[in-house]
């Protein structure tokens, strides 16, 4: 008997979510906890700063530029790499619990497995050659419409629910920008639904079925993937009381004084100014008819309170797992791995949602390892940068097989000295939109405390311009010095690692086959 | 408006791929539908999720080699138009080219998706004969 993995996601969470990363408003003394007996990186960066390019590179272990999968609604192939796949081989039981998203949720052609067993009500569509390696997939993500397995189950079960979560598109198919709450904040909504039926403790629901359904002596892997806390911000109203927004200090991100912000987001590559003034939109994300120039303090305080909410359930279901893991007696032997997808603004610059900006909000996320305990590996706190990228090499350590050949980084450093052996020198990032002709394309480095992106042609910026921050003494981020001859060195020697260290990418690219 | 495309180079003369592709009623042949039934200038067209499209068939000229149809009597579908062409690249070989304009944009995206699969297929039916 091995050891057993856990791997946790959350979508859209920041660094600062967590109380072990310094976070002071959301109770989350299970992750906490995980941190505290575990490994904890503070400089983990994920290699696209949206949903499937993110998930893929967990899955496959390879940088955006190699899996293809390069924006929301592009598919990761069906025969792709997946660590799923090579720990199934390796006698693992394996599930996917809650949100996939490797391929594209809007499919009214029912073209993808995730939505096809979904509205079949299926676990499983090929029990001999499982999708993606999983042998049980039970799919959700952020509300009750479409053809995922949480959809169907609320709308089987619980119809009179359905319609209380947040409308993502509006009547014209348009990333919803109605606002809700106390501030009309966009995509914030009172859900009247019970905390017992929303999809948070759904997915630990089902997590602890299936876990429950295998013999003691067997070896699994779950993934088990919260959808929250990405927008819409629609927890259940009965936990609000938890988080009144109106105590809320504003974030350190948030510039009160509009001057002081515009001339910050004036000295970035231009799509950012072009974004919060309402002239551009890169992808279906943020609410094309939403003008983030308008958001207030009072909804920035509104949206955090909702998204610390949304954080404490997760801990709360997570805690839920583990009491559950612990009666069947498998406390010893299991290895628990948590992150998120990408982060979120949540305030940051003035503005909400992701997009096309490589800064911290967006990049700097939680990591944590917390080793089986039987493997007595010690607590540690990580500053080494690492990736997503090493996900797939670490399950692969943890189950004691080989490195998989099409993995392209090591498996996460058990501290700082294992980091620097392994050679976790830095960590990049990638961001291609081209929707309808609006075009970005970003490449970024994290080393030795600065960032740096490079921009490639489109239709905002030209090749050439770019973002330097010094993280070290410009934690924010609110000092672009990319054109500052002060720095000028660090910046091209960092340009050069970067073209040196970024895999060449696979062109043609492939088709965008929805928006999301 | 979102305005996609997409193509295929088929192994096979253009008049043979036409006569596949440009008769309307055989659409579920290649195209990623369940079920498609045409009556008169009309076609209805089922997807695997249940919604059905009620189309206009607005040219189908076989001269030119090119089909359009309408959605219609939609009411999230504001403009539809999509256009199929068979044009000829040597006696042997054509190309078939799929394009549609769409309000609401977002929709433009999964529909040129299933036409990728439509013409994946095309590609399989008509090289596979040309190889025989």
């Amino acid at each position: 008997m091995g050891r057993k993995i856990l791997f946790i996601t959350t979508d859209q969470q920041r660094y600062d979510a967590l109380g072990c990363n310094g976070g002071s408003v959301a109770r989350t003394p299970n992750i906490d906890a995980l941190s505290q007996n575990g490994i904890t990186y503070d400089r983990a960066h994920p290699q696209n700063v949206v949903c499937m390019p993110s998930r893929s590179t967990m899955i496959t272990g390879q940088h955006v530029s190699t899996h293809g999968v390069w924006m929301n609604g592009v598919p990761l192939p069906e025969d792709a790499p997946s660590i799923a796949s090579d720990l199934r081989q390796a006698g693992y039981a394996t599930a996917l619990i809650g949100k996939a998203h490797f391929e594209p949720l809007l499919d009214p052609f029912l073209r993808f497995t995730e939505n096809r067993i979904g509205n079949q009500r299926k676990t499983v569509d090929d029990p001999n050659h499982p999708h993606r390696g999983f042998d049980h997939m039970e799919l959700s993500t952020h509300g009750a419409v479409g053809q995922l397995h949480y959809s169907q189950w609320v709308r089987d079960n619980h119809p009179e629910v359905a319609g209380g979560y947040y409308s993502v598109l509006d009547q014209e198919l348009q990333v919803n920008a109605q606002g809700g709450g106390d501030t009309n904040a966009p995509q914030v909504k009172l859900n009247p639904i019970p905390t017992e039926w929303y999809h948070t403790q759904w997915v630990a629901d089902r997590t602890i079925k299936w876990l429950e359904s295998l013999p003691a002596d067997k070896d699994w892997f779950c993934w088990m993937s919260f959808p929250d806390p990405h927008h819409p911000w629609d927890p259940p109203a009965s936990e609000l009381h938890r988080v009144p927004w109106r105590d809320l200090d504003l974030p350190t991100g948030y510039v009160e004084d509009r001057q002081k912000r515009e001339k910050i987001l004036d000295d970035k590559l231009r799509h950012w100014r072009g974004w919060y003034d309402g002239t551009f939109i890169s992808n279906y994300e943020a609410p094309a008819r939403w003008v983030p120039a308008t958001l207030t303090a009072d909804q920035v305080r509104e949206v955090n309170a909702f998204t610390h909410v949304e954080n404490e359930l997760i801990d709360d279901a997570i805690g839920d797992v583990l009491r559950a893991i612990n009666a069947r007696g498998w406390e010893t032997d299991v290895d628990v791995v948590y992150t998120t997808d990408h982060g979120e603004f949540q305030g940051d610059f003035g503005l909400l949602f992701k997009g096309p900006y490589h800064v911290d909000s967006l990049m700097r996320l939680p990591l944590i390892w917390r080793p089986a305990p039987s493997a007595q590996v010690k607590p540690a706190r990580v500053a080494a940068p690492v990736g997503h990228v090493s996900l797939a090499s670490t399950f692969a350590h943890i189950a004691g097989i080989d490195q998989p050949a099409y993995t392209q980084a090591p498996r996460l450093p058990l501290d700082d000295t294992d980091a620097d052996q392994l050679g976790h020198e830095r960590v990049l990032t990638e961001w291609d939109s081209v929707l309808f002709g609006k075009i970005v394309h970003l490449r970024t480095i994290c080393r030795d405390n600065w960032v740096c992106t490079a921009a490639l042609h489109g239709t905002m910026n030209n090749f050439g311009e770019g973002e330097l921050y010094d993280l070290s003494n410009d934690p924010l981020q609110h000092i672009n010095r990319f054109d500052d001859g002060s720095v000028r060195a660090q910046r091209d020697d960092l340009l050069n690692d970067l073209w040196d260290n970024l895999p060449d990418q696979v062109l043609p690219l492939r088709n965008m086959d929805a928006p999301v | 408006m979102g305005t996609v495309r997409r193509h295929a180079f088929v192994e096979c003369d253009a008049d043979t791929v036409w006569k596949f592709v440009g008769a309307p009623e055989r659409l579920a042949e290649w195209f990623p539908v369940t079920n498609c039934k045409v009556e008169g200038d009309k076609r209805f067209v089922t997807l695997a999720a249940g919604i059905v499209f009620e189309e206009d068939i607005i040219t189908l000229d076989h001269d030119l080699r090119r089909f359009q149809y309408k959605i219609v009597n939609n009411s999230l579908i504001k403009f539809h138009l999509a256009t199929v062409d068979v044009i000829e690249d040597g006696p042997t070989r054509c190309i078939v080219v799929y394009s549609t304009d769409m309000d609401p944009e977002v929709l433009a995206l999964p529909i040129a998706g299933a036409a990728s699969v439509g013409l994946k297929k095309v590609k399989e039916i008509f090289d596979r004969k040309t190889k025989h």
